[in-house]
């Protein structure tokens, strides 16, 4: 499942749904990205997705983690427009018959939308505004996957 | 005409985001762009800047027709 959303969405109701009806999964591993204040100096994040395009590509990359952790399933909800300190930015879960392979698909999805998922995100502060572009470490964590 | 769409720091270098453009190609397109705004220009010839034709990433050069959707996209960052 992928979703993008305009919508404040609590990541609990997520994972409890994530989790529902499941008797060969023996694994769900799930992570959950916060907006931070970075103390004061971000009052306003405002993400901004190509519709359409966005979805497809999440998803080329989701069925690519579906292959290579041989994944039951998937979930993704992505927060788009403006978005306050301590809201979720980011829901991804993954369900897998054991746990490494859960974990390290949520860690492989992770490390793909911080730095090539079609997303673009400005930071408003009360210094103005500014996009926020992948960082040096953000490229060396998806490398890891590269091989 | 060609369906023109700019996202993240780009539409806020032009001041749009979305035109319609007439344009045989989408490196024609990209250099009327930026003939006619310089800092546009500019920030599209930026390192990491790909285009989409109708949704799908291209690399050089490809041909555009009536209903071509061409988007401009920044280095991106979700999460």
């Amino acid at each position: 499942m992928i979703r993008l959303t305009d919508q404040a969405f609590d990541p609990g109701v997520l994972l409890s749904d994530f989790c529902r009806d499941r008797t060969e999964t023996g694994a769900v591993a799930s992570f959950v990205g916060l907006a931070r204040a970075e103390l004061g100096t971000a009052v306003i994040l405002e993400l901004e997705a190509y519709p359409g395009f966005t979805e497809g590509e999440i998803n080329r990359i989701a069925q690519e983690a579906v292959d290579r952790f041989s994944l039951d399933d998937f979930a993704v909800v992505h927060r788009v427009g403006k978005i306050a300190p301590g809201e979720s930015i980011v829901f991804v879960a993954t369900a897998a018959t054991h746990r490494r392979a859960a974990f390290e698909a949520c860690d492989f999805l992770m490390d793909y939308l911080k730095s090539r998922a079609p997303f673009w995100k400005k930071e408003t502060g009360p210094a103005g505004a500014r996009w926020i572009e992948p960082k040096p470490q953000d490229h060396a964590d998806i490398a890891r996957w590269e091989t | 005409m060609a369906r023109v769409l700019l996202f993240g720091r780009l539409s806020d270098v032009a001041g749009w985001r979305s035109r319609e453009v007439e344009s045989p190609s989408v490196h024609a397109l990209r250099d009327l762009l930026s003939a006619e705004d310089a800092r546009l220009g500019e920030a599209l010839a930026a390192p990491g800047v790909q285009i989409a034709l109708d949704q799908a990433i291209v690399r050089g050069d490809a041909a555009l027709s009536l209903r071509s959707e061409v988007a401009f996209l920044p280095p991106m960052s979700g999460g």
